[in-house]
């Protein structure tokens, strides 16, 4: 009796070690970056590709960062949450757009040469923007991705949340649901904009 | 077969590369053995995080190209290992390492199998000693009444 009790007793330590495993997600990788301060890039600006951005404009306040691109499936899932988000929370929403012309596996980069790849992404990106709506301030262009690789982009869209200091406080990699909205970025934020 | 696959990735990744990224140097240290041979041990030490199982020599996800491509260029600064590994690390988290350096959070994940293995050792350990207490006991010489037990059981068996 005592034995059949261990017995149960293991199966089911180790059926809920299992269960909480398999609830995780396992693309959720901690970002070593939260709490450290956001890399600096100087990137072209997609609606005017003559200005540049780099993060430390936007000193002084809260902002977000969201990875973007219009080969990106999930992104489109995202997008109608950014929108709503534009419309009703006065932070601001900075794209970053990722790889845009050869990330789309369809292109063979060998055959493109490197200004018609900056043009087709511009256009691209604008197109895409002008389908789905425009919820950003202002989008820049990582045309190769290595501003991607400074923020340890892995899996498009991701999101930062930068605080009024340049530092990261939040990384959520994948879409954002309306619910990871409302439970985590909206309260962060607020307690951020104090 | 891993060096096979290998290096068709590397001639995919390269092909991919090409025209745009590429310049002189890059073509020229593709043919540099040592620096091709540095690429590719660091390349083994980490993880896709595309595919995550995969080693970034192993994978053929953008992300890993790149990865090896800015690896790369780092070699060409003259950067050491030590640095390039710390890159990665400052950016993906120790997640990227295929070995996880040993430290609180790890402990478990570093000791776990031992501490599995002293358990089961002395579990096993336990249960010989029962055993063989137990065998003690049928070892143990009949004592005169248990053979004349015996012997009666015998005969009446060959009686039947």
């Amino acid at each position: 009796m005592n034995r059949y009790f261990w017995i149960l007793g293991a199966f089911a330590a180790l059926a809920s070690l299992l269960a909480v495993g398999l609830s995780l997600n396992p693309r959720a990788i901690p970002s070593p970056l939260v709490g450290k301060p956001a890399p600096a890039f100087r990137l072209t600006v997609l609606d005017n590709p003559e200005q540049t951005f780099g993060p430390e404009a936007l000193r002084g306040k809260p902002w977000l960062l969201n990875v973007w691109a219009s080969w990106c499936i999930s992104c489109r899932q995202e997008h109608p949450v950014l929108v709503e988000f534009a419309k009703k929370v006065d932070v601001p929403l900075i794209g970053l757009n990722y790889k845009e012309v050869r990330g789309d596996s369809e292109f063979d980069m060998s055959k493109l040469p490197a200004d018609e790849e900056v043009r087709l992404a511009q256009q691209r990106a604008k197109a895409w923007l002008n389908a789905h709506g425009n919820p950003y301030r202002l989008t820049v262009m990582d045309i190769d991705g290595r501003v991607g690789i400074d923020f340890g982009v892995y899996g498009v869209p991701e999101t930062y949340v930068i605080d009024k200091d340049g530092v990261i406080r939040m990384k959520h990699t994948g879409p954002i649901s309306p619910e990871a909205l409302a439970k985590k970025i909206l309260p962060l934020l607020a307690e951020l904009g104090q | 077969m891993i060096a096979r696959v290998f290096v068709l990735v590397l001639a995919l990744g390269l092909g991919s590369a090409g025209v745009h990224a590429s310049s002189a140097w890059e073509a020229a240290q593709a043919a540099d053995p040592v620096a091709e041979k540095r690429l590719q041990d660091l390349s083994r030490e980490l993880r896709c995080l595309v595919c995550q199982n995969e080693t970034i020599a192993d994978s053929n996800a953008d992300l890993a190209v790149d990865l090896r491509r800015e690896i790369r260029s780092m070699i060409h600064d003259g950067r050491s290992d030590n640095e390039i590994l710390d890159f990665m690390v400052a950016r993906y988290g120790d997640f990227v390492l295929y070995r996880p350096p040993v430290k609180g959070i790890t402990l478990l994940l570093w000791g776990g199998p031992v501490l599995l293995l002293l358990l089961g050792v002395g579990a096993l350990f336990a249960y010989l000693r029962r055993r063989a207490s137990r065998l003690g006991d049928a070892e143990r010489p009949l004592s005169a009444e248990e053979a004349s037990r015996i012997e009666a059981l015998l005969k009446e068996n060959d009686n039947k």
